[in-house]
């Protein structure tokens, strides 16, 4: 039995610490802009599309690590300055909007630069090798990215919790108007928002993509959307709370990708259900149960409206 | 004694650890017009929004009518026969003058989606409309009536939240400082006009106020209210003369004290 | 004095589209039908109505739903599955012993039912998500809009939506036209009966949005604890706009399946919703008229005007840069991040043809019959 769903639990929870990589940005967004970004997911993906294109142009592979993250976190500084920012006091549903615009364009950008085909991600040595842990063979890159995510939740949360721009971020998230009369710099503190943001996405990027080798102009929407759900689940604007909520869904998903055959052996179904069909639409489910039983997430503070 | 249209009994609300509204009990008899009123942050809008629904109390009890309606949705209230206009102006923006008055009228529909869609409804709707160009023209704003309600001046838009407010015609007509931001003579012409359409629309009046002619110009009693709690009650006249209000006023802002 | 008495301008914009209609009628009989301006026409008016039920929803009760794909789906698999002629079915459903479902109803009876039955799960969907307020009601319709994709290609329901296999060999527009005994076409309808059945829907929504309900919506999205307070009951009226904008996002679903010819839950992804939400955007969001125009608009670039970015161009010699495959997407986007920043207001803001009329009217005094 244990044999049958490790493998499912261990691709779970590295999917669900590349998940929650991804998740942070968007809490984080969140809870400084009350903003669903929905670009996120594709800015994962276009640092995807420039790492394959920039190890084809030869640049080798140690510089194309830092170089990625940098530009990713460049794209989503551009992004911010460029599609939200000028919306910042128009109604909510205006900068949503901007953000599907933003999304489509990115889309459309990369179907346009690849022409529609799968690149191959190039293979990272050492991350991309196989090991095999408790019988399970897996890539490097699925064990060791539950800890490079849980060190970079560490760091973060220390960033946020012990230093000047920290703290502003901290304030801003809980007052806007007031944080902006007490001279902080609000422009500087959303731009740091999303380079962090984006800067984690590009990391989880390249854990994500050297796990399943091919990027296509479509693959940064379903990981979004499930990174968002994830911090919607944790409770938005509660980054353990994303990470939490990642992990959940990370896990789930891959647990029911090999239900069938877990429930087969287990005796507990004699033939093929097809269950797996609902490893993305659980995720959904999830989010619709949490919204109705508990709208704020696991983590989440209650805002009361002013009336 | 005449009859009994709005009872307030007990009402608290509290927001956490604050009281806003401690023990609040009121009467209003039908065809009255009563103010309440008390320092800011006294509690005043928090104890309006309970008796339109938009809060439910933590405790106590709002009888409109006999029937009790503490805890009922604001649509419930209004539909039963309390109307309200907002301090802080809440028109629909989208729309004329007309249009907004005429919105006011939805509630007493009897169409449903679909008779509305096919106009199965014409002699309805035209009803609707005529008593609307009516509404309007009883209050003075027909020359607005295709105006866009958030171009309108001021006081223009004050009025036509009571407008509004008619044209779901109410029993009990709640005004949430009506007179804010008017001149005294805007003001005067305003207690001329709520006391006329007190008596047109066989109304009774309750409401909230700063302006303090107005108040003892046309309420026949006053509650005054101070950190939620009732300090005094009377007529214009025991109001102004009692020392618990003078305090509670001079207190806090003496601009606004009692002559 | 009443004014809601049909003013002119309503009489003109009437007669307006009246004349479309009969304009697309002369042409289908003359230009020949594989012309590119049949194509744009029966897809944008599929997009038109999907766009206007949209607006329904996002622009006039201010509901920010992200379903409309998942209502979509709905709609074309209800109308596929039940006017495949039975002698097909064995064909469609091959891998299910021709499927369960063996009667074959009437196209309109099947696209009433494909709308009635979108409504239907709207209603469902909407007791828990309609009370979530904004971006968070965005998303939760979003995901439903997953769930309903995932379960129709769910393999146990294969014998009643063939799993993930697509419908098809159901009845297309084509078979809208009149054709004499020997198999050729008599009198063509494949692209007007499209543009009526859009037409009519649409109409329904505007005489809805001039109705009583439709000034509670407006209302309710100008102000909510306003209209709260003036008798308007919310959840009910959020939830009437929610059914009937899936109804007819419902049936939009049953004529792209007709304009596709075949079904397949897959493609109605989240990217659909975002293009339509794109559209509607474009057309101005509260305007029927911007929503239609863009829809018409939308295609007809993405079909037919901007298809030469999509390939090499010659100017004499000069090789004009850039142009290949995609590129007229990248010039799209372009624009669309344009508006959205620069044109909030889209093509029409919040106005209609009608009012355009009588601003035209008032500008030309004497000029117009009044």
């Amino acid at each position: 039995m244990w044999n049958t769903v490790f493998p499912y639990l261990l691709s779970g929870i590295s999917v669900g610490g590349q998940y929650a990589l991804i998740a942070i940005g968007y809490t984080m967004v969140y809870g400084i802009l009350r903003l669903i970004n929905f670009a996120h997911g594709d800015v994962f993906m276009v640092a995807g599309i420039i790492m394959v294109y920039m190890a084809a142009s030869g640049v080798p592979l140690w510089l194309c690590i830092p170089l990625v993250l940098v530009l990713t976190a460049l794209i989503g500084f551009v992004i911010e300055r460029v599609a939200y920012k000028p919306l910042r006091s128009a109604p909510r549903m205006s900068a949503m909007i901007s953000a599907i615009g933003v999304s489509y364009t990115l889309q459309n950008l990369v179907l346009y630069v690849t022409g529609g085909l799968n690149q191959i991600y190039p293979t990272i040595p050492w991350i991309s090798d196989s090991v095999t842990i408790f019988g399970a063979t897996t890539k490097m890159v699925t064990v060791i990215t539950p800890f490079l995510t849980l060190i970079l939740v560490v760091a973060l949360v220390q960033l946020i919790n012990h230093t000047k721009i920290g703290m502003a971020m901290r304030a801003v998230s809980r007052d806007f108007e007031t944080s902006q009369l007490m001279g902080i710099k609000i422009n500087q503190v959303i731009s740091t928002t999303f380079v962090i943001g984006t800067f984690l996405a590009g990391v989880a990027s390249i854990l994500y993509f050297t796990n399943y080798t091919t990027v296509i102009q479509t693959s940064g929407a379903m990981p979004g959307l499930k990174a968002f759900v994830a911090a919607v689940f944790g409770g938005i604007g509660s980054i353990p709370g994303a990470v939490v909520g990642a992990f959940i869904i990370g896990i789930a998903e891959n647990i029911i990708k090999g239900l069938d055959i877990i429930l087969f052996k287990a005796g507990v179904i004699s033939g093929p259900m097809g269950l797996a069909t609902f490893s993305d639409a659980f995720t959904f489910a999830l989010l619709i149960i949490i919204l109705a039983v508990k709208p704020t997430g696991l983590f989440g503070e209650k805002i009361t409206d002013k009336v | 004694m005449s009859e009994n249209v709005l009872h307030i009994e007990h009402l608290t609300m509290r927001f956490g650890g604050v009281v806003a509204v401690n023990n609040l009990s009121m009467d209003i008899n039908r065809g009255e017009i009563v103010a309440l009123i008390g320092p800011n942050g006294a509690g005043k809008t928090t104890a309006f929004n309970m008796v339109t629904g938009v809060y439910t109390p933590t405790e106590g009890k709002i009888v409109l009518a006999g029937q009790d309606i503490t805890g009922h949705r604001p649509d419930e209230i209004t539909k039963l026969g309390i109307a309200r206009t907002f301090q802080n102006i809440r028109l629909f923006g989208s729309m004329t003058v007309f249009d907004n008055v005429l919105t006011a009228r939805h509630l007493r529909r009897t169409s449903n989606f679909l008779t509305a869609t096919f106009r199965l409804n014409a002699a309805e709707e035209r009803k609707m409309r005529q008593e609307t160009e009516a509404l309007l023209k009883e209050v003075g704003l027909s020359e607005f009536r295709d105006e866009m309600a958030t171009s309108l001046p001021y006081g223009k838009q004050r009025l036509l939240e009571i407008a509004r407010a008619l044209s779901t015609q109410p029993k009990v007509l709640l005004l949430d400082e009506p007179a804010a931001g008017m001149n005294p003579q805007e003001t005067e012409e305003l207690g001329a006009f709520i006391k006329q359409i007190k008596d047109k629309f066989d109304l009774t009046v309750f409401l909230i106020e700063h302006h303090m002619n107005l108040v003892m110009g046309i309420s026949d009693r006053i509650y005054v209210i101070d950190f939620g709690k009732q300090i005094a009650q009377g007529t214009p006249a025991e109001v102004q003369n009692n020392p618990a209000v003078i305090a509670a006023y001079l207190g806090v802002d003496e601009d606004e004290g009692v002559q | 004095m009443n004014k809601k008495k049909i003013d002119s301008a309503t009489i003109i914009s009437a007669v307006i589209v009246l004349a479309l209609f009969v304009a697309v009628f002369i042409a289908e009989q003359i230009i020949p039908a594989t012309s590119m301006l049949f194509t744009v026409i029966k897809k944008g008016a599929t997009y038109a109505l999907v766009a206007v039920s949209m607006n329904l929803l996002n622009g006039f009760t201010g509901i920010f739903s992200l379903g409309q794909a998942g209502f979509m789906l709905i709609g074309a698999y209800v109308y596929g599955i039940f006017t495949i002629p039975v002698a097909a079915r064995a064909d469609v459903y091959q891998y299910y012993n021709g499927g369960l479902v063996q009667f074959t109803m009437p196209v309109f009876l099947a696209m009433l039912c494909a709308g009635l039955a979108a409504a239907f799960l709207a209603f469902l969907i909407g007791l828990p998500v309609l009370r979530l307020k904004s971006d968070y009601l965005a998303i939760a319709t979003l995901g439903f809009a997953e769930i309903i994709r995932a379960l129709f290609q769910w393999d146990k329901l294969g014998p009643v939506t063939n799993g993930s296999n697509m419908l098809r060999l159901f009845p297309n527009f084509n078979d809208f036209n009149i054709k004499n005994a020997d198999g050729t076409v008599a009198v063509y309808f494949s692209t007007l009966v499209p543009l009526l059945i859009a037409g009519v829907c649409i109409g329904v929504i505007i005489m809805l949005i001039n109705s009583t309900y439709g000034r509670a919506l407006m209302a309710m999205r100008d102000d909510e604890i306003a209209a709260e307070a003036m008798g308007i009951r919310l959840a009910s009226h959020k939830r009437l706009a929610f059914c009937i904008s899936s109804f007819f996002a419902g049936v939009g679903g049953a004529m792209l399946a007709m304009y596709q010819t075949t079904v397949q839950a897959k493609s109605f992804t989240t990217a659909m919703t975002y293009e339509i939400l794109l559209i509607v955007v474009i057309g101005g969001i509260g305007s029927v008229t911007g929503s239609c125009l863009s829809s018409f608009l939308f295609v007809a670039c993405s079909e037919w005007w901007l298809r030469f970015l999509d390939q090499k161009q010659m100017i004499g010699n000069f090789e004009v840069p850039l142009l290949r495959n995609g590129f007229r997407l990248v010039v799209f986007s372009i624009i669309i991040m344009i508006v959205v920043l620069f044109f909030r207001q889209g093509i029409m803001g919040n106005k209609e043809l009608p009012d355009l009329i009588r601003q035209l009217q008032g500008k030309n005094k004497g000029g117009a019959d009044k």
